[in-house]
Formats: C-alpha cells, sequence, structure tokens
C-alpha cells in the first residue's frame, strides 16, 4: 500500500509488509522519512535477540550514496577526517565529517566497493554537502538511497542464519569485509559490520528480492531464534556497545541552531578518526587550532551505580554542573548501567568520579537519585566472537 | 633556484603597490603578470593609426594620494589631469552642471541646489568615516583582537561624533537604495539619475537595488582621499600602470611581464610558490596574489586544495559585471548639443531618469541586450593631445548596462557586437548629432572581453560585487578575511580584498602592512 492510500506522509521500506506482520506492538517511529518499529514484541526480548541468537533490523532508509569516478578517494579524503586510502577494496570503514569550523557533521560507513567506487553510508541527509564538495573532483555523485534494500542481522548465529541462506563460506570474511553471494538470481553483497559491537552483518540487496530475503532468513533461522528487532532494542546494543549516534549524542553542524551547541571530533572522543598527516580535510585547520588551544569538552563513558538509567542528567563535580548525559540505558548483558557524557575539561579523565543527577518516575511520584559515577575505559561489552575469523559456528 | 619571499599575483596597481611597500620593508619581491605591460585595469592600449586609449579604466577618482607620495608616483611620471567638472546631458540641452558641491543648469530648482550641498557633505562624512575603516584591515567581529577592537571603537566613536542626525541617517541609508534617497533630496530627475550612476558605476545593480547608497559611499572615499571628481592620467591610463612599475623597480622588486602564472603550487598543507606559463616553477614564502578571488582559488589553487566551505564562498561570491566600453577613434572633435567646445574636456554622461537606468538593467538580468543605456564618456585627447593625431580624437565610454554573457552568447551571435554598437551610436547621435561622421574605428567592450583581456572574473573591475554582504569585514567571504587566503602561504592583496575595487591601491598597501605587521615572510 502506497503512502497516499494510507494517507501518512511516511514511506515504507521494500520489507514493510513483513515488517507490518511482526510488529505486533504497532510501535512505528519516524527515521529519514520512512516508518520502521521501536519495537516490534518486547524491547528486551529484542535485545537478547542480538546477544543470544539474531536480531533482524531493517536499515533501508539509511541514506546511501553511490561515489565513484577518478577522484573518488581524493574527493573521500578532502571529505572525511581519517585517511581512506588504507581502507582497501571490498572493505569497510567508519569515517566522521565535518564543516570547515572542525564543527561534527555526521558520521558514517565507507564501503570501497572497487577501484574508484565508493557507497557512503551517512545519517544525515547529505546531497548538498557533497555536491559542494565536488566542485573540483571529476566524481560522481549518485543518491541510490531509495535503490538497495538493507538489513542488519546481528547476533550470535547472524553467520549461521546467513550460511544457510546460501553465503557459503561467510565465517572466513573478516570484521569490516565485503563478500557477494547470489542470491535467487541478484547479487546479494554482505558486510561484516554493524551497530551492535557484536558479530553481525549488514546485507544489501535489490528490493525486488527484499521480500524474499526476509523469508528465507526467518524461515531457516526460526530454529535458530530469530527475531526482528526495533530501533530501541538497537539503542541498547549500541550504547553498551559504546557506539555514537548522530543527533542524540552530538548536534550534526548543518542542523544546529544555538551557538556553541556543535562538538568537534577532539570534543566526542573522535580524535582516533582525525589524521593531521593528511595535507588537507574539511576542518583540518580549525582542528588542528583547538588542538592547539585547548578543547572545550570531553566525552567520557560513564559507569553509574545503581540500576536507574542517567537519562538527560545533569553530572556534577562537588555540586556544580560540569557536564549532560547524551545517552545512557541499562545495559543486561555487561550487567552495567553505562552513560555517555560530555564534561567540561580538564574533567573526565578515566578514573574521575562524579555525581549523576537522575531523575526517575514509579507511579507517578518523580524521584531525585544522585549516583555516583566514574569515567571508564573504553566500552565494557567487547566479545571475541566480533572479531573471531572465522566466525564461530553456533 | 632563487627563493623569494614574496611572490606577487598580477602587475596592476594592487599588485605592485603590495609589491613596492614589501620591497621597502626589505623583502625580496616577485611579480609575475600574463599581461606584456603593468597596470593591469590601468593600461593604455594603441587603437588604430596614431590613437591611443585607455582600454579599462577610464578615469581615477581614488587614488589614495599618501601612496602616490610614499612610492612618489610623480617622481616616477605620474600627472593627472584637472579634476572634471561633470555634465548630465539632458535631452532638452539644459544640461546640468555638477562641480564639487555646486549645482547649475538652467531648469535646476534654489531648493535643489541647496539639497545637493548638504547631501554632499552629509556623503563626504560618511565617506570620511568610512574611511578610517578603509585605511586598515577591516576588523573581525567574532574574533576580535586588540587592534581590531581598536578599530570597531574608533569607528562607534567617529560614528557618534558625526551627531545624532547623521548617525541616524547612515544607519538608515547604508543598507537601502539610492533611488528613494535621491527622491527623498532632489526634484530633478536628471540631477537624480546623475547621483545615482555613481553608485551603480562598475557593478550590476541598479538606482534600486539594495545597498546603492553603500557604494555611492565607498565611491565618497575618493573625495575623502583628496580627489576632487575625476581626472584622468596623461599620457593614458597605462602612464599609472607605468609609474607604479618604475617605482616597484626603484624599490627592488623583480618583475617579470608577459609570463602567466598557471598555478598556486601546495606542498603538504601550505602554499610554496607558482608554476610559470613557461613551466618554471618559483618558490617562496607566501604567494600575494592581486587576482580576483574566484580566479585566485578556482583556477590557480583549484578547489581541491581547499575545504569546501571555501569552495562554496568562492563558487557563490557574485563577480558578474553590468558595465561595458565603447572606444572611438574621431576625425575630429564631437558636437553634443549645447556644449561649449572646451567643455567637450570635462566628464560627460548620459543618464535621463532613475527610471530609464533600472529599465536598461531589467533585460541584462537575462543576459539580454538593452536599448537604453547610460553612458560616462571621456575625450581624453582634449586635455591630452598625445593621444590622438593633431585634431583627431578618441573618445571612450564606460556603458551600463551591457550583459557580462548574452543569452545566445557575445561571439557565437555574430551579430551582437554590432547591435550593441549600432544601438549605442544611436544614442549618442540624439546628444551629439554628426558624430557617426567622425567614427575613424570603433570597438565594444563587453564585461566578458574584460575578463579575457584583463583576467577578472565576470569582467568586475571591482573583483566582485560591492555589495555590502562583499564587503568590509566580509570582503571577500568569509573565511578569507584581512587578506589572508584560507591556506597557509597566501595571501589577496587585490580589489577583492578590503576595501575593495577602482583604482584605490589601499588594498594592496594594506595587505603589505598586514603581512608584515604579523611578520608572515621573516
Amino acid at each position: 500500500m502506497s503512502a497516499a492510500e494510507r494517507k501518512t506522509m511516511l514511506l515504507t521500506t521494500p520489507f514493510h509488509s513483513r515488517v507490518e506482520q511482526n510488529c505486533e506492538l504497532n510501535d512505528w517511529g519516524a527515521w529519514q522519512g520512512y516508518t520502521t518499529p521501536n519495537s516490534y514484541f518486547d524491547v528486551e526480548l529484542e535485545y537478547f535477540a542480538i546477544r543470544s541468537t539474531a536480531g533482524v533490523l531493517d536499515l533501508s532508509p539509511m541514506n546511501k550514496y553511490r561515489i565513484s569516478g577518478p577522484d573518488a578517494e581524493a574527493f573521500l579524503n578532502r571529505l572525511v577526517t581519517r585517511d581512506v586510502s588504507k581502507i582497501g577494496v571490498n572493505r569497510v570503514g567508519y569515517a566522521v565529517w565535518c564543516n570547515d569550523a572542525g564543527e561534527l557533521m555526521d558520521d558514517g560507513t565507507i564501503f570501497h566497493l572497487a577501484e574508484n567506487d565508493y557507497r557512503l553510508c551517512s545519517y544525515m541527509r547529505a546531497d548538498e554537502w557533497l555536491e559542494w564538495n565536488a566542485l573540483g573532483f571529476d566524481v560522481t555523485i549518485n543518491n541510490e538511497s531509495d535503490d538497495i534494500a538493507a538489513l542488519a542481522i546481528q547476533g550470535p548465529v547472524s553467520c549461521t542464519i546467513l550460511t544457510l541462506i546460501g553465503c557459503e563460506g561467510l565465517n572466513e570474511l573478516k570484521p569490516f569485509g565485503i563478500a557477494r553471494f547470489d542470491f535467487e538470481g541478484v547479487e546479494m553483497m554482505v558486510s561484516r559490520t554493524g551497530f551492535t559491537g557484536d558479530l553481525g552483518y549488514e546485507v544489501w540487496i535489490d528490493p525486488s528480492k527484499a521480500e524474499a530475503l526476509w523469508d528465507q532468513l526467518f524461515g531457516k533461522g526460526r530454529d535458530y531464534l530469530i527475531k526482528p528487532i526495533g530501533s530501541h532494542a538497537l539503542h541498547m546494543a549500541r550504547i553498551e556497545a559504546g557506539f555514537l549516534q548522530a543527533k542524540v549524542d552530538f548536534v550534526p553542524a548543518e542542523i544546529a541552531v544555538r551557538p556553541g551547541r556543535t562538538r568537534t571530533p577532539l570534543e566526542i572522543g573522535l580524535d582516533w578518526q582525525v589524521d593531521f598527516n593528511k595535507p588537507l580535510f574539511n576542518g583540518r585547520a580549525a582542528l588542528l587550532k583547538q588542538k592547539e588551544e585547548g578543547l572545550r569538552y570531553r566525552f567520557v563513558l560513564l559507569d553509574v551505580e545503581g540500576n536507574k538509567p542517567a537519562e538527560h542528567s545533569f553530572i556534577l563535580k562537588n555540586g556544580k554542573q560540569i557536564g549532560i548525559v547524551t545517552s545512557a540505558a541499562w545495559c543486561p548483558t555487561v550487567k552495567s548501567n553505562l552513560a555517555f557524557a560530555q564534561v567540561e575539561m580538564p574533567h573526565g579523565a578515566v578514573g574521575d568520579e562524579f555525581v549523576a543527577e537522575i531523575y526517575y518516575q514509579r507511579e507517578l511520584q518523580w524521584t531525585r537519585l544522585m549516583a555516583p559515577c566514574k569515567v571508564i575505559d573504553g566500552p565494557l561489552f567487547n566479545p571475541s566472537r566480533k572479531r573471531q575469523t572465522p566466525a564461530p559456528a553456533h | 633556484m632563487t627563493n623569494y619571499d614574496a611572490i606577487v599575483i598580477g602587475a596592476g596597481h594592487n599588485g605592485l603597490i603590495t609589491s613596492s611597500y614589501l620591497a621597502k620593508a626589505g623583502k625580496k619581491v616577485l611579480v609575475v603578470d600574463a599581461r606584456s605591460e603593468a597596470g593591469g585595469c590601468a593600461s593604455t592600449q594603441a587603437f588604430t593609426n596614431g590613437f591611443h586609449i585607455s582600454d579599462c579604466a577610464q578615469w581615477v577618482h581614488q587614488l589614495d594620494d599618501k601612496i602616490v607620495q610614499e612610492l612618489s608616483l610623480e617622481m616616477h611620471g605620474l600627472r593627472l589631469g584637472k579634476a572634471k567638472r561633470t555634465i548630465a546631458l539632458q535631452a532638452s540641452g539644459d544640461h546640468l552642471t555638477l562641480d564639487g558641491d555646486s549645482l547649475s543648469g538652467a531648469e535646476i530648482s534654489a531648493a535643489d541646489k541647496r539639497a545637493y550641498k548638504a547631501f554632499r557633505s552629509q556623503m563626504r562624512a560618511f565617506g570620511k568615516l568610512m574611511l578610517k575603516l578603509y585605511r586598515t584591515r577591516a576588523p573581525k567581529m567574532v574574533d576580535a583582537d586588540w587592534g581590531d577592537r581598536m578599530t570597531l571603537l574608533s569607528l562607534g566613536l567617529g560614528l557618534k561624533m558625526m551627531g545624532r542626525k547623521n548617525m541616524q541617517d547612515m544607519m538608515r541609508l547604508v543598507l537601502i537604495n539610492i533611488y528613494d534617497v535621491m527622491n527623498e533630496h532632489f526634484e530633478h530627475d536628471g540631477l537624480k539619475a546623475a547621483v545615482a550612476l555613481d553608485a551603480i558605476t562598475g557593478t550590476n545593480m541598479g538606482p534600486r537595488s539594495p545597498n546603492t547608497v553603500f557604494t555611492y559611499i565607498h565611491r565618497m572615499v575618493g573625495e575623502a582621499l583628496g580627489n576632487r571628481g575625476v581626472s584622468q592620467v596623461m599620457g593614458g591610463m597605462g602612464s599609472l600602470g607605468g609609474a607604479l612599475l618604475s617605482s616597484a623597480k626603484t624599490q627592488g622588486v623583480e618583475v617579470r611581464l608577459g609570463e602567466a602564472v598557471t598555478r598556486i603550487i601546495k606542498t603538504h598543507d601550505r602554499v610554496t610558490g607558482v608554476e610559470l606559463s613557461s613551466g618554471d616553477v618559483v618558490e617562496a614564502t607566501a604567494v600575494v596574489s592581486s587576482a580576483d578571488p574566484t580566479t585566485t582559488y578556482r583556477d590557480l589553487l583549484g578547489y581541491r586544495h581547499i575545504e569546501a566551505g571555501q569552495a562554496r564562498r568562492v563558487e557563490q561570491y557574485r563577480t558578474r559585471s553590468g558595465t561595458g566600453k565603447l572606444h572611438l577613434a574621431l576625425s575630429g572633435l564631437p558636437s553634443f548639443t549645447g556644449v561649449s567646445a572646451e567643455d567637450h574636456s570635462q566628464r560627460l554622461i548620459i543618464a535621463p531618469s532613475m527610471d530609464a537606468m533600472e529599465t536598461g538593467l531589467n533585460p541584462i538580468k537575462y543576459r539580454e541586450l538593452t536599448s537604453q543605456h547610460v553612458f560616462d564618456i571621456s575625450i581624453s585627447s582634449i586635455e591630452d593631445p598625445t593621444l590622438a593625431p593633431a585634431g583627431q580624437h578618441v573618445l571612450t565610454a564606460l556603458v551600463h548596462y551591457v550583459p557580462y554573457k548574452l543569452k545566445t552568447g557575445w561571439d557565437s551571435d555574430e551579430g551582437a557586437r554590432e547591435q550593441l554598437l549600432e544601438s549605442l551610436l544611436e544614442q549618442l547621435e540624439a546628444y551629439a548629432p554628426g558624430i557617426r561622421d567622425l567614427i575613424v574605428a570603433s570597438e565594444v567592450r563587453v564585461p566578458e572581453d574584460f575578463e579575457a583581456s584583463h583576467g577578472m572574473t565576470g569582467g568586475n573591475w571591482h573583483h566582485g560585487e560591492l555589495s555590502i554582504d562583499q564587503s568590509l569585514m566580509m570582503r571577500p567571504f568569509p573565511g578569507s578575511t584581512q587578506y589572508t587566503g584560507s591556506v597557509e602561504g597566501l595571501y589577496l592583496c587585490g580589489a577583492g580584498s578590503h576595501p575593495g575595487g577602482s583604482l584605490m591601491g589601499l588594498a594592496g598597501k594594506n595587505a603589505a602592512e598586514e603581512m608584515l605587521k604579523q611578520g608572515v615572510l621573516s
């Protein structure tokens, strides 16, 4: 059924008929103009599917840009802060990009599909910015967001299920690698990537095969307890894995209105993404200057006492507010109460202790909790299966 | 290979002035220009047998006298003609004469005369205030350092010192259009148009375009700099270029003419030199470009060597000019009806009314020819007979509005230039009957021609529209102000930097002073 027929302004993805059948809670959210489930049946059970069996997320709404031509690598190298030449053919790399002021615009992934041929997946729509960036470069930029259907299959049995639907030898694919298989006569691209910090894959296919792919996955995966997952379960998993989310953990520069609300990659724990050895990238001069003059904020991972998520909390030091929490969740697998926070410099060294001012509601009653918290080093959830090649069989 | 402290791209007036000031301070400077003559827009061209024309700029009205003194330009051969009166030709034959603050003409009322004096006095006050800002780098508003704050303070103080009325007027007027202001002050349509002409010269704006009061104040800075009206350069405009060249050489500046810079070379993250058309690579601590910002960033450095936001700024920088030129070699002195023989040496303008000007602008928005032009005429051979064979004359005229590019293409549409010439001559004939019979040679030059001959993007002699969003602390655009490029080692010193265009020289001087102050060459 088209959006017009349903009288809603949201679009549906190529998997919609199947997603709708499974969305028992009828809990829909909007993602880039598409209707997608926040949850299907139970957020926590969906989360546990990711960690214990396999969770399937429809990521078709993701913005996908094809960047090709003789200058494709040079173009990307000026666009993003990392060195793109290090992403080999059939490899995927995480990347972030800034405007000239060094303000973070977005993060995403770069798929090196072939020589001079890349796909950039972004959270924000980037058509205009990419076109401006193309000035002076021999590249073609094509928004192929609607031309490709995509699913993420994440969790310990993800490799096993994909192998059952025809991805022979997938277990040999290294993290961030790309492999191609035949699926009912069309090419199915599988990358060992994801947003859960677990063993997992993303599958990219022509929209005409979307429903067949879903049916195959859930048919062969039934015995392995494959489950569809919504954005809320993904949110828990990505916090546990320490992944930032645009518009949640930072304000993309192009939509920031108030002065001072943007962050640079250096201020948000992404300094490892910034390669100053490159002679030029957008924001380089500004970031070098900031590096010299000092940062305003530091991104920290906090282990918060208790089990009340420190959502939207103030972070206090000796009673004075020095930071805010941008993402927080009780993370069931690591059994920790994690929070991402931005604190003013010079606070935030590993081991620093603060207080999170948490408000929570029980039966209409609001309670304030002053929870001690501590800066920790790196995400707590980091299973070996995420890195192992061949991927462990289950 | 010789290493220079600075390589200056372009031997136009700003390029040469920057070079001279840098060399005066002991720096080793090389100037390179694609043209075989120095001077840029201050150029003279042999026209036809024995005739010479100022083929780009034809008037000097903003040259900074301080620069003339400091670079001893008179000693190096610069001679300016007498300040000229402006005679605004009227179809009725009752012409107006604008001479400094005085105004005469049979149809001019006493009220207009009084109002003209008052208007000029106020505009001069604004021009003087503006000059404070023109003599230094434009202050940054956000990251202002102490120098910038002092400039702002002095500007604020100057604004306050003008008195309540003037201060209010300046704040009110600076962004609006000259059309409204003229109607506020004057009765005579020809007078309004004559003043409005000075506001739109060299731009792509009409009297009703916003910020044409700003452009008029920009012009009034010329008076604050000691110029009373316009003057011609004796020997043709190229003599100004010659004097600047000679002065620069005396200071020890090395000059390579007839050799184009084909590329600004960036090594790792900074500019280190230039490549010339000969293939030579010349290295320097700094490259200073007096070429317009678009040429500098887009063509010489290349968008791929600057950050994308800057490339976007360059791409969006408005450079389209609406001014062309008419060149005539004449077998005798033309006769403009109602103008005395000796007054033909003055500045003659044809601008019947502001509405006619605005109507004339309309077609060029759509890249079409207009039939109603505005003329700013100089018959330079009267004051300077060396420019033409005895008894004969050259006439040059700045002509508004001529589209930068024609919809059908200036060169693909073979009849376009002829059509324009014919239209211009027809309009001239109405004021100077018989002028056609005197023509020995004629030429029209459209903005695209100036782009080709003088390397100015859009054919714009201001190196970018002189509108307030592209002026002062925003010239040429944020991220490239205060004479620095967006890349280390690259500087701007042309009309595309503050305070902008016309033969003024302050951009070149300020750039040199700023570089010396910052110590970027040591």
